[in-house]
């Protein structure tokens, strides 16, 4: 099995790594750098669990190669927190707004959400539902997940608007 | 009816302890651990639904650099325990399908497991596992209960001698067919609730770890019960229970799926046990789709009988419920309950059942949120369909036959006794919340215009918390710990429940500390107390009330020891927020963490009568079922063309007692209602005649996504339930009321061209055939 090494940019620090040449960037990131915040529930595109952003786009890291990676700048969910653990605006919502449960889909919601609010600011409440149902939750119904992208975007305006 | 006052924790929408690491991606699933020297597994499966097994080569696998072992059932079965569930394992009398490790003469299911594979890494064990040859000699599969019925079908379990798994029925009653003979209105349906599976977004797995030099097995798995887990593993190994330690971490929901603990984890805890290493095995989601327990799947034919006023008279119900090959939880029969259950919150006074469950060569059943409720969807369907034939309201029609709220307690007709429900109330709100009148009015417009709008009514009661062996048992142990701070020892297993916020909330209130200095510990066999697992609507209950007790015990623990500390009497003193004071003089105090300092020290002049002990466990044990209700309404709109169903409104009036935590109350109920939609509208796994499945994917077996769910409006009837916390059961509700309502909108739509849909799912083209059935 051919092996390469890869160099990218995780979560603002530089990262390399030896991989196969069939082993994903989900498999990478959980396994070679140990984040294990991105997870993998369907591993064939469909539920969104694995989404990343790589270079700003939200991407499903389990239909990437890790090798596709080489110099890019990834963000994972670890990487959205302050260092003292404060939560970023979106992750702040979905506690406001309990938009998670198990938490099990969480971190590709809220990587999903954080993109998809980037491009669009001031979604209305079909757009919401429209954007997030590229991301499979069995707990919430959906419900708090969408009360939290509504708060966080009310809260990004607002802050735009005191900025 | 005066609903309970919320104290200063128990009652508030207080945000949740789990939150900020699941946020933030720190934490821990069960494919999250790493061990030393961990090895991975990979399972070979049939890919036949019925075959016998005349050889399997496994050299090619071993000989690929880095696989460590492939185990077949020749391996793994010998020596092997029950690998029953242990409500079957502790009954002689239970019919069990012969269930082993590894599949070894036949496999009896498209998924039936032949080989263990394990290697250095996942990918690896997966390249040696299709390296793995089966030879098979296949045999005549039955796919549906229909043929598994039939004259001459083929046996999914010869040993057995019959694919029917039981049967059992009231003895016929001549009383019931005279009032049949002579009702005003008889009606009579056959009603098809369809297969689907639970689908929590973790797929199971588990780590196994065995010492042989200990003789000591260590295990993280993804589960709702570790303690049924490990007394399981315990076992199958035939190690001492001692010597058996399950731990879990962050669970990625269950909904029944992990209940119990499945056969491949049992089979991978073997193989570790076998080679003495480490192993994990992280489903994937094929195999969950495929070889994870099922759930559903019922026919029933249902009758009743009706003067010409409404009132029901008797029913029938000739139910049959199948079980699959291997049924996680026994037969997965739970088909007598739902016959006992089926008169719900109606005066129904005389009843006839038939309760068979059924093998056949497909994924064994198992439990999924509320696995009973084929009660309510037949129940509520009929009652619609008798609405039709009688020409009343079906609102109407419930208001006529449904107990009031001081009619209870109430036994039905099948010896089921509930109390302190209030199905009557919730009925009237959420007719109200929903703008009933309006709507038909609404209707009546729309169908003017061509369009077919519809509304659907689905009224339950729940039995949560239920007295059955360990289900009806639970226990919680408070520490103050040396600092002050408090910790909570659960036999819980949370897996999205909240219950690291909700016990927190029920210990500070009835301790007297902050919610803040609260930590709540589950998952871990080793450090809890045992608990039946979390799943049956059964926690608020039961590790509700045992926490209450526990904390109860703890602060008059807290309140001797301070007495001495202030010099007062301890009726004199009051906790509030970790400070003792004397009540009236709130400047003489002393904190939680002095109390401690002086228990946890020598020479802090306590006097020898006063207990050094700041620990107390409460265990709580239901007598009887707490019930909780519901009403959900919702209205749909069915598209002519397209087949397609549209949701309107969504309304639940629900009453769980005195809410732990709204927010958490309130998303049980989101998710739970989303569930029950998906099942009705878009959930499906299919099997083709010959016993293959089509639906191995997400992009085959459809979830509901946030585009398809409505925006579910909640309505909160409040009582005190019959327990010193006042809490009712609430996890299951929404996916039990959600299917008839759903189900009984799109008839009601339909019935207005005189179409009729009475089998689940109810999809596009199912729609479509029905109107083009009566040509509309
Ligand atoms: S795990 Fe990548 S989309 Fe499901
Ligand atoms: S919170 Fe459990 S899957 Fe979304």
């Amino acid at each position: 099995m051919a092996e390469h090494h890869i160099r990218c940019t995780v979560n603002g620090q530089a990262r390399r790594g030896i991989v196969e040449s069939r082993t994903t960037l989900a498999d990478f990131l959980r396994e070679g750098l140990g984040l294990t915040g991105t997870h993998l529930a369907c591993e064939h595109g469909v539920c969104g669990a694995c989404t990343v952003t790589v270079d700003g786009r939200a991407i499903r890291s389990c239909l990437m190669l890790a090798v596709q990676a080489e110099g890019a700048t990834v963000t994972t969910v670890e990487g959205l927190a302050g260092a003292d653990g404060t939560l970023s605006p979106v992750q702040q919502a979905f506690m406001d707004a309990h938009g998670l449960q198990c938490g099990f889909c969480t971190p590709g919601f809220v990587m999903s959400v954080t993109a998809f609010l980037e491009a669009n600011p001031d979604p209305t409440d079909a757009e919401i539902r429209e954007g997030i149902s590229g991301n499979l939750c069995r707990c919430t119904g959906y419900q708090g997940i969408v009360e939290a992208v509504r708060l966080a975007a009310t809260r990004r305006r607002a802050a735009e608007v005191g900025a | 009816m005066s609903a309970p006052a919320a104290g200063r924790y128990v009652g508030q929408a207080i945000q949740r302890k789990e939150d900020p690491r699941l946020l933030t991606g720190h934490g821990r699933y069960v494919d999250d651990i790493v061990v030393p020297r961990m090895l991975h597994a990979a399972f070979v499966r049939s890919d036949l639904p019925s075959a016998r097994i005349t050889a399997i080569d496994v050299s090619a696998a071993l000989g690929l650099e880095g696989v460590s072992a492939v185990f077949t059932g020749a391996d793994l079965n010998p020596g092997a325990g029950t690998m029953q569930p242990s409500m079957m394992a502790e009954n002689p009398a239970a019919v069990v399908a012969p269930l082993t490790p590894l599949a070894a003469d036949d496999v009896r299911f498209v998924g039936d497991p032949v080989a263990i594979v394990i290697a250095e890494s996942r990918a690896l064990a997966e390249d040696a596992a299709e390296l793995v040859v089966v030879d098979y000699e296949p045999r005549d599969a039955v796919a549906s209960m229909e043929a598994a019925l039939a004259d001459g079908a083929p046996l999914v379990h010869p040993e057995l001698g019959g694919n029917v798994a039981s049967d059992l029925a009231l003895p016929e009653d001549p009383e019931l067919e005279a009032i049949f003979a002579s009702a005003a209105h008889v009606v009579t349906e056959r009603l098809v609730q369809h297969r689907h599976t639970p689908t929590p977004m973790e797929t199971r797995g588990v780590v196994a770890s065995f010492d042989p030099v200990t003789d000591q097995l260590e295990v993280w798995l993804s589960t709702q019960g570790p303690h049924e887990a490990r007394r399981t593993f315990a076992r199958v190994s035939g190690l001492p229970e001692g010597h058996v330690h399950v731990r879990m971490g962050d669970v990625g929901g269950g909904f029944g799926q992990k209940f119990f603990t499945p056969r491949e984890e049992q089979t991978v805890v073997l193989a570790a046990k076998r080679l003495g290493a480490p192993v994990k095995w992280i489903e994937d989601r094929r195999e969950n789709l495929l070889a994870a327990n099922h759930a559903r799947s019922d026919v029933a034919t249902v009758s009743l009988a009706l003067d010409a006023d409404g009132h029901v008279l008797a029913a029938k119900l000739d139910h049959l419920e199948e079980a699959g090959a291997w049924p996680v939880g026994g037969t997965g029969g739970v088909g007598p309950f739902v016959a006992m259950l089926f008169p719900g919150p109606y005066r129904i006074p005389r009843i006839w059942w038939r309760s068979r469950v059924v093998w056949t060569n497909t994924a064994g059943r198992g439990a999924y949120r509320g696995p009973w409720m084929f009660e309510s969807v037949a129940r509520e369907q009929m009652l619609d369909v008798a609405a039709r034939a009688t020409g009343i309201d079906p609102l109407e029609l419930r208001r006529r036959n449904v107990v009031g709220d001081d009619e209870q307690p109430y036994t039905m007709a099948t010896g089921m006794t509930f109390s302190a429900t209030t199905s009557a109330t919730t009925l009237e709100h959420a007719a109200r919340v929903i703008g009933y009148d309006d709507f038909r009015a609404e209707q009546a417009r729309a169908r003017a215009e061509g369009r077919l709008l519809g509304l659907g009514i689905g009224l339950y009661i729940e039995p949560t918390s239920t007295p059955a062996a360990t289900l009806g048992v639970e226990a919680a142990t408070v520490r103050v710990e040396s600092g002050g701070g408090v910790t909570v020892f659960l036999g819980t297993a949370a897996h999205g429940q909240s219950i690291e916020t909700t016990m927190a909330q029920v210990v500070a209130e009835h301790l007297g500390v902050a919610y803040e200095d609260v930590r709540v510990v589950q998952g871990d066999t080793d450090r809890t107390p045992f608990g039946g697992g979390t799943g049956g609507s059964r926690t608020a209950v039961i590790a509700g009330n045992a926490s209450r007790e526990a904390a109860l015990k703890v602060r008059e623990m807290v309140v001797g020891v301070a007495a001495h500390l202030l010099e007062a009497a301890p009726e004199d003193l009051e906790v509030h927020d970790g400070v003792v004071s004397v009540r009236g003089t709130p400047v003489r105090n002393v904190s939680l963490a002095a109390v401690a300092a002086a228990v946890h020290n020598a020479g802090t002049g306590l006097p020898p009568d006063v207990p050094r002990l700041l620990e107390a466990t409460g265990r709580y044990q239901t007598s009887s079922p707490t019930w909780s209700n519901a009403c959900h309404i919702c209205t749909v709109e069915v598209d002519r063309i397209t087949g397609q169903v549209e949701i309107l409104r969504y309304v639940v009036s629900e009453d769980c007692g005195r809410m732990l935590n709204p927010m958490v109350v309130e998303g049980q109920v989101h998710g739970g209602v989303v569930q029950g939609i998906g099942g009705v509208l878009y959930e499906h796994f299919v099997y083709d005649e010959a016993g293959n499945p089509l639906t191995t994917t997400f992009l085959d077996y459809l979830l509901p996504t946030a585009a398809e769910s409505p925006r579910i409006e909640i309505d909160h009837v409040v009582t005190d339930g019959p327990n010193p916390e006042g809490v009712k059961g609430m996890g299951e509700g929404g996916a039990i009321g959600s299917v008839p309502a759903v189900v009984n909108a799109v008839a009601d739509a339909l019935a207005q061209v005189g179409a009729t849909v009475t089998e689940q799912p109810i999809t596009p083209v199912r729609v479509v055939e029905a109107l083009e059935a009566v040509g509309a």
